[in-house]
């Protein structure tokens, strides 16, 4: 079994004259939750339809589970929630994922059995025998996310699974997230909520017009710490020792450190050296700010 | 083959869910409580009237029957042309058809699945249809046509030929493109099929043959022509008295022709649908 979940190389999708995704290379660990960020139109959902066969590449290859994407028997250990997505909306809720089921291959007890264990855990049971097309937003959402994981898959696609959902809701998307990646099972994730990766990924990329712009890794963020102090008379020296001066005006200085400890330490040299220290905040830079700044000044709102 | 037939099961479902087949039901009850109606009293009519011969009467019961069948035959593949018209290109634009193909399912199967189900429940209208017609006849007017077990398989098969189509077209077409497409082809044929009977019966060649070029684009109404042939006796046949009387009798190659024409287009299909972008 490959250590990797996804691996593309030079993946390219033209529709007519449009590049939709023009040279895509990544790579997903097992049991990584992945986030895939850009802005809209950057080609994150033709991306997914590729790696789970919905779409032929134009150009490019990739594995999926170690299998060549587009293989059927691998989809059997793949699970799907797609954007804005209509499912048969005259079934029930329990209708509809004993259909799914089936065509996973699961049948009988094991398969009402999944059904029910799933209802219970996005919390749908009262719902169940009610038709879909009486269900509310985020009761769909939810139902989606019960079908995508009916076959206890290996690794789970989710575009945009918290759109539509109230706090709630989104909690309990949190919660799954982190349960799947408990349970070994990769998650690649399609969202903007940029809050919402911060909180679930290991590692996400930004792509921007079809291709990998910037990677980060969430344990491990290089971007370190801001740190604004109010102080007097701090020798210029003695700041550019403890980290990054960013700037220096009206008695505030902006500096980046590398990481917590160096907080405690800063203090406590800019006190020796004689230094009148009266504030000292810091801030991780947020993941809006980094795509943001990944993104450049020139993106328009897609 | 599992996956197909859940295809199957699932479309039966929702065809049975949505109301369609209620509809559907309807319309033909509808369509044999008049066709009684009116039976009864032409019925009536020629068995009171001292005039008719034996042979005028049953020429007359069997011109009554055959149109009833014809219209069986037009209602039938209206029924074909509309179930399946939407189905993929549908699920398609409503994103439905993502779930599906991204399952372990080949994409032959839900095309395969789908044409199951919709071949069932047009072949079971049209029994239920022709099979009233055919019962009202011989409640009514003591009379049943000759040939049926080789007229009636061939009428069946003509909404094969036409779910086969509408199905395919919503694999690569809109479905009001898709619709305009098969309800097109079907009215070249029939506009073909009366242009060759009458070119036939006034002897005109050119008008014949415009009838075998639109047997060759859209062969139903050949079919129709054939299965009438065998469902008349042979005298009416032979003296082209009614206008069921296939004044040319389409070649049993028709029907051969008419069933590659069946599997050509639901490859066509099954082809277009792979290669769909979902």
């Amino acid at each position: 079994m490959t250590a990797l979940a996804i691996e593309t190389y030079g993946l390219r999708k033209r529709f007519g004259e449009k590049l939709a995704v023009a040279d895509l290379s990544l790579t997903l660990k097992r049991g990584e939750v992945f986030g895939f960020l850009g802005p809209n139109g950057a080609g994150k959902t033709t991306s997914l339809k590729m790696l789970l066969g919905l779409i032929e590449p134009t150009a490019g290859s990739g594995t999926l589970l170690g299998r060549p994407i587009g293989d059927r028997v691998t989809r059997g250990r793949v699970g799907f929630l797609p954007e804005h997505f209509r499912f048969q909306d005259w079934l029930t809720g329990r209708e509809l994922l004993r259909f799914h089921g089936k065509l996973y291959g699961l049948r009988g007890r094991a398969l009402d059995g999944r059904a029910d264990q799933l209802l219970a855990r996005v919390d749908l049971l009262d719902a169940a025998d009610r038709p879909i097309k009486g269900y509310s937003k985020g009761m769909t959402q939810r139902i989606g996310l019960a079908q995508a994981l009916l076959n206890e898959p290996d690794i789970v696609f989710l575009d945009e699974p918290t759109s539509g959902l109230d706090p709630l809701g989104r909690l309990l998307v949190r919660d799954l997230i982190r349960e799947l990646r408990d349970g070994g099972t990769s998650v690649f994730l399609n969202s903007h909520l940029l809050g919402e990766v911060e909180a679930t990924c290991d590692r996400v990329v930004f792509v921007k017009q079809g291709r990998v712009v910037h990677e980060l890794d969430m344990a491990v963020r290089t971007h370190g710490l801001e740190v604004e102090l109010r102080v007097e008379g701090a020798p210029e020296r003695l700041l550019a020792e403890h980290g990054m001066l960013l700037g220096h005006a009206d008695g505030v200085v902006r500096l980046r450190v590398p990481d917590d400890e160096a907080l405690p330490r800063l203090a406590e040299a800019l006190v020796r050296s004689g230094a009148k220290l009266y504030g000292m905040t810091a801030h991780r830079k947020s993941l809006e700010e980094t795509f943001l700044t990944v993104m450049g000044e020139d993106q328009r709102p897609g | 083959m599992r996956a197909l037939l859940t295809i199957a099961h699932l479309t039966l479902h929702e065809a049975a869910r949505r109301r369609i087949l209620t509809a559907t039901l309807i319309g033909a009850v509808a369509f044999l409580v008049l066709y009684g109606i009116g039976f009864h009293f032409v019925a009536r009519n020629i068995q009171q009237q001292a005039g008719p011969s034996a042979l005028q009467q049953r020429f007359l019961l069997n011109f009554l029957t055959l149109a009833g069948l014809y219209a069986t035959h037009f209602l039938t593949l209206m029924t074909a042309v509309l179930l399946p018209v939407d189905t993929l290109s549908g699920e398609i634009a409503s994103g439905v058809a993502q779930t599906l193909a991204s399952k372990p399912v080949r994409r032959s199967d839900i095309v395969l699945g789908k044409w199951l189900a919709f071949c069932t429940v047009t072949v079971a209208y049209f029994v239920v249809v022709a099979g009233g017609v055919l019962l009202l006849a011989r409640l009514l007017g003591h009379f049943t046509p000759p040939g049926l077990a080789q007229g009636l398989p061939l009428m069946a098969f003509e909404a094969v030929v036409f779910v086969s189509l509408s199905l395919a077209g919503g694999a690569r077409l809109s479905t009001v493109t898709n619709g305009i497409m098969a309800f097109g082809l079907y009215g070249l044929a029939f506009i073909g099929g009366w242009v060759e009977q009458v070119g036939t019966m006034a002897g005109n060649v050119a008008a014949q043959n415009v009838g075998t070029v639109a047997s060759l684009i859209m062969p139903t109404e050949a079919l129709w022509q054939r299965a009438a042939y065998y469902m008349q006796p042979s005298i009416m046949r032979d003296l082209n008295m009614t206008p069921f009387s296939a004044g040319s009798l389409p070649s049993p190659a028709m029907v051969w022709y008419a069933i590659g024409y069946a599997l050509l287009a639901l490859a066509w299909g099954i082809r277009g649908f792979r290669k769909r972008a979902l």
